[in-house]
């Protein structure tokens, strides 16, 4: 019993982290019909920003209040997406809009490789860490386990980050543009949306949720070079198992490797590496296109 | 189509005439290719560190008498050092052609490089084929001597074999009582080798201790969380891991929020590079390698090889403002051991800019001192080098703000590594036959 | 038509060929190195004709590499055409489990799908240190019905016999291409559901083709690891697939050439930047890319085909 309570809270912590990477390349996808390799770039330079920031927080005296290093977690990820995502969207990826996907999975790529060597010139090779957030929170006893209070923090912050995005897109009135663009982008043009704006909106909040990934994740590891590359496969796989563009997709995809992943640890460690494609292609086999997928009208 | 047969070709051919120029070889200077990892998880831990050290000898080297004896005088035997660099990111296929390039286009007169064992193992065939002088200067895997028997190519890095021997000698020292153990490693070839090696010693060296778990999180995971609740459940006696670099940072910060160096003795066979970057986040008490004599435990240990090890420890800790870890030891003692072969060889054939020949028959068996102890290619027919091995306790000395080394053992090179002729994991399972401790 | 094709065919081989006495050593490997990875190209190059890219190419350049190097440590086979005959043989079969089962997958999902079969057969390859687990495998050199070339010698035979593979795949390609399956296929491109009413089975055609460029795939490997003289389980990792796909994307499905120069173009821009630029070879490389997918959007050989009038 204590152990498949082990697997189930080890896995949650893990799903929270992926689920707010994935949804931000999920969502990236669903408006631009972009799978975006360079979200792992994103994700990378969140955490070097947020290491960056936090640094520069406690050294102009945040030790007297340590809380204020989460805002600026927070405020790194947001800077990487105000500066990154317009820069991207509207100086590169506008101009490949309406071509091939697998041609797009190629510019991104391209921007992938850019983006590995402006982060060596700008950070070195050399690697930041920020512990101070990690270990603010205190310690949870679980059982006979310790868990770090932070640890709860980001599944926390997953499930209010899901929920904005669900409950903006569902219940705004500019979700329900962008909803209508991702059904049919030059039918919503015709009717008067700037699409334009959406997509510059959509890429933004996707580069956000890369960056802030990768912010939240900074304080429990060392960031370095190489980091982006081990994100993204991982991403890639929640967001085909959940079906690409939905957001409920994934975090049921997050859930599934991250609890699949958590089991394969405790009970088979020699799985591990294998699981999440397991997962993947289980789901596949039944669902060709994903848990989520809406079916989209063929053309003939 | 057609036509495009012909102009594929004809582009071909007009691509390469433009490529065909290359450098020519100058008789006074000595041109080495330094290949190490630039970019990726490797650069901040090794590569970077390691091509830091090697400039600053290099530099040292040309100025001559920068250095104390034998290693006064100017360059190697008066030639000028120069040296091309390139990453070793991107795996042993781009490294094999990489190697022909720096041979046949740059026309380098010695290769020196590779952490990585996969490129230690592609780059000697191609080596011997090219019959181009090649050291390897960092890589592990003692299958590079032991599958294969190679010309042209020396390590002058003791293989990593000795790592885990030590640590499981250490524990004995210590007295330390160990019912069970559990591992966590990379999963790739060298932790998998490095637990292969730990539990083979430790089967001889503690036959009754139990293996808990042995977890193999994915290279450049990041995240343990998982693992970490698997390692504290267990509750095993010790905690082995072989990891280094960002993997190892990662791993030490999420285990120490959790308690679990409190719960279990922590080892690290390789683990003093972190030191630097982690401070005072490194837990007191973890019993620690350094793939060698080097970092904290040689700038312990005085003795006859205080000058030369100080002059360097000074010389990069004023250049890059943090003392040398292993990465920088290892490329100084490959540095080291080329000048004494090319001056070798120089004093053998009157003073000529030795040959690729020349400077294989120099090398081979070749002994030398170099801030990491007395090296000597010992192993592999002269080819391969033994080295002595150190493991210590770290501490945080709060007062000055540094990371300790105490508690250090120092193990003589034929204490830690296979006598010739003898496969290292045979050696472990045998008993260490032969060993040669003090 | 058709000895018209025999005739330029023979005239690429002689060109080609031509390199072995002119090239330097090293740009003889280069190109030869090229030339294996392009008859990897060649194969998705065969599959984006039909619409689907496979991003997940490695996992028959590595079967192919695997296969010859175990084929070649464990019998002691040392004939190169031993070697790819064997070789391809096993990408053939492998080709023909797995073709009818991703037949039915398109886009994003067919590329995911073949990624993901690449990243198993990268992990369980990794875990498995009887045969080298991540570090890998030597295999010596090959030799030619019974003639066992050193040095230069070596380089050149190798090279002619990439060439002549190269040649020979080339042409059974072009043929294939422009047979009555091969043009289902590029219809297949425009409109699927189209191709289903006029009675073809585009999942068939899927299949063919799938199967086709598992063996040019194990061909590459196995050229790739004789010249090499190692193979470790980076050969199916995603970015060697990810090089394989770039190279297919710079020449277009429209010429068969273009893929080999495009690939040779690759080889040696990523050569060069990698010397002289070692600490941003990565940028340069990306921006290349870029590059070349802003300026020549259906490939290199659209080029030659626009002023054909887009006949292929």
């Amino acid at each position: 019993m204590d152990l498949l309570a082990t697997i189930v809270v080890d896995g949650l912590i893990y799903a929270g982290w992926l689920f707010i990477v994935s949804l931000g390349l999920t969502l990236v996808f669903g408006v631009l019909n972009i799978l975006n390799i360079a979200h792992g770039s994103l994700y990378a330079i969140g955490a070097y920003a947020s290491a960056s920031l936090v640094g520069a927080y406690f050294a102009v005296g945040g030790d007297a209040f340590p809380y204020g290093s989460y805002a600026a977690l927070i405020l790194a990820a947001v800077l990487v997406a105000v500066v990154l995502g317009p820069l991207l969207e509207r100086g590169l990826l506008r101009y490949f809009y309406g071509r091939d996907e697998v041609l797009n999975v190629l510019v991104t790529y391209a921007v992938f490789l850019i983006l590995e060597d402006v982060m060596k010139l700008i950070w070195g090779v050399n690697p930041y860490f920020v512990y101070e957030p990690y270990t603010l929170l205190g310690d949870v006893e679980i059982g006979p386990l310790f868990y770090v209070g932070y640890d709860f923090a980001v599944i926390a912050a997953a499930i209010v980050v899901g929920l904005a995005v669900w409950l903006t897109l569902n219940r705004t009135q500019i979700g329900k543009v962008v909803l209508a663009v991702i059904h049919d982008a030059e039918m919503s043009q015709t009717m008067g949306v700037n699409v334009q704006r959406i997509y510059l909106g959509a890429f933004t909040a996707g580069a956000f949720l890369a960056a802030l990934g990768g912010a939240l994740t900074a304080p429990m590891i060392s960031v370095t070079p190489g980091l982006g590359a081990n994100v993204i496969i991982v991403a890639f796989a929640v967001v085909i198992i959940g079906g690409l563009g939905s957001v409920p997709g994934a975090a049921i995809g997050a859930l599934m490797v991250g609890i699949s992943r958590a089991a394969s640890v405790h009970l088979l460690p020699e799985a591990e590496l294998f699981i999440v494609y397991f997962v993947m292609a289980i789901v596949l086999m039944f669902r060709p296109e994903g848990l989520f997928a809406k079916t989209k009208a063929r053309k003939i | 189509m057609k036509k495009t047969g012909i102009y594929g070709a004809l582009s071909t051919i007009g691509l390469m005439a433009g490529l065909a120029g290359s450098a020519t070889a100058q008789e006074d200077t000595f041109k080495i290719g330094i290949i190490t990892f630039l970019s990726g998880q490797a650069a901040e831990s090794f590569g970077v560190p390691a091509l830091n050290g090697g400039k600053l000898l290099i530099d040292m080297m040309n100025k001559g008498d920068a250095l104390p004896a034998p290693y006064n005088t100017k360059g190697f035997g008066g030639l000028n050092i120069e040296y091309v660099v390139v990453d070793e990111a991107g795996g042993a296929t781009k490294q094999v052609q990489e190697f022909r390039n720096l041979v046949q286009r740059e026309e380098v007169d010695a290769v020196l490089g590779y952490v990585s064992s996969g490129d230690c193992l592609a780059v000697p065939p191609v080596a011997d084929e090219l019959k181009a002088f090649t050291i390897l200067y960092d890589c592990g895997t003692p299958r590079v001597f032991e599958d294969g028997k190679f010309e042209y190519v020396f390590r002058t890095a003791a293989h990593a074999t000795m790592d885990n021997i030590s640590l499981a000698r250490y524990l004995k020292s210590r007295n330390f009582d160990v019912p069970s153990y559990a591992g966590l490693n990379q999963d790739y070839a060298f932790g998998q080798d490095s637990w292969a090696d730990f539990t083979a010693s430790m089967k001889q060296i503690y036959p009754d201790a139990e293996i808990k778990t042995a977890l193999f999180p994915k290279f450049g995971a990041g995240q343990y969380g998982t693992e970490i609740s698997a390692l504290l459940r267990e509750k095993p006696a010790l905690v082995h891991s072989s990891n280094w670099g960002g993997d190892l940072q990662g791993f030490l910060i999420q285990a120490t929020a959790r308690g679990l160096d409190k719960r279990s003795q922590l080892v690290l066979s390789a683990g003093d590079h972190v030191i630097p970057q982690l401070q005072d986040k490194m837990p007191d008490g973890i019993f620690l390698g350094a793939r060698g004599v080097n970092g904290l435990a040689a700038y312990a240990r005085g003795g006859e090889l205080k000058e030369l090890t100080d002059t360097m420890w000074d010389a990069y800790e004023a250049e890059y403002g943090v003392f040398p870890v292993q990465a920088p030891f290892r490329m100084w003692q490959a540095l080291f051991g080329l000048k004494t072969a090319v001056e070798k060889a120089m004093a053998d054939n009157g003073g000529k800019k030795p040959s690729d020949e020349e400077l294989v028959a120099a090398m081979k068996g070749l002994e030398w001192d170099a801030p990491s102890g007395h090296i000597e290619m010992a192993l592999a027919d002269g080819h391969q080098a033994i080295q002595p091995n150190a493991i210590g306790t770290t501490k945080w000395n709060a007062d000055a703000g540094k990371m300790e080394l105490v508690d250090v053992e120092y193990y003589a090179a034929r204490c830690v590594n296979p006598p010739e002729g003898v496969l290292a994991a045979d050696w472990i399972a045998q008993g260490f036959p032969g060993a040669e401790c003090d | 038509m058709r000895y018209i094709l025999f005739l330029y065919a023979a005239i690429a081989f002689v060109v080609l060929a031509a390199g072995s006495i002119i090239l330097p050593d090293w740009a003889m490997f280069l190109f030869a190195m090229a030339l294996a990875k392009g008859l990897v190209c060649l194969g998705i190059v065969a599959m984006m004709r039909g619409g689907v890219v496979s991003f997940g190419q490695g996992l028959y350049y590595c079967i192919g590499a695997y296969t010859a190097t175990l084929a070649a440590n464990l019998w002691g086979v040392s004939d190169i055409f031993a070697l790819t005959l064997f070789s391809s043989v096993v990408c053939l079969i492998v080709g023909m489990i797995f073709g009818p089962m991703l037949a039915t997958y398109r886009g994003i999902f067919f590329a995911m799908l073949t990624l993901a079969l690449s990243m198993v057969l990268y992990g369980t390859l990794s875990k498995m240190s009887v045969i080298g687990g991540s570090d890998g495998l030597n295999i010596g050199s090959p030799t030619f019905l019974g003639w066992a070339p050193e040095g230069r010698d070596l380089q050149t035979a190798l090279y002619i016999y990439v060439v002549a593979i190269v040649v020979i795949t080339g042409t059974l390609m072009r043929i294939y291409f422009d047979s009555e399956q091969g043009l289902i296929t590029l219809a297949t491109r425009d409109n699927e559901l189209r191709v289903e009413y006029l009675g073809a089975s585009v999942r068939k055609v899927m299949a063919y083709n799938y199967t086709f460029a598992a063996v040019l795939g194990g061909l590459g490997g196995t050229i790739a690891v004789v010249a090499l003289g190692h193979v470790d389980p980076e050969f199916a990792f995603w970015t060697t697939s990810g090089e394989f796909v770039f190279v297919a994307i710079l020449a277009g499905y429209m010429s068969v050439p273009a893929v080999f120069v495009a690939a040779i173009i690759l080889e040696v821009v990523r050569s060069f930047s990698n010397l002289y630029f070692p600490n941003t070879w990565q940028l340069s490389l990306g921006i290349f890319l870029l590059i070349v997918i802003v300026t020549l959007p259906n490939g290199l050989g659209s080029l030659l085909s626009r002023r054909k009038g887009g006949k292929t």
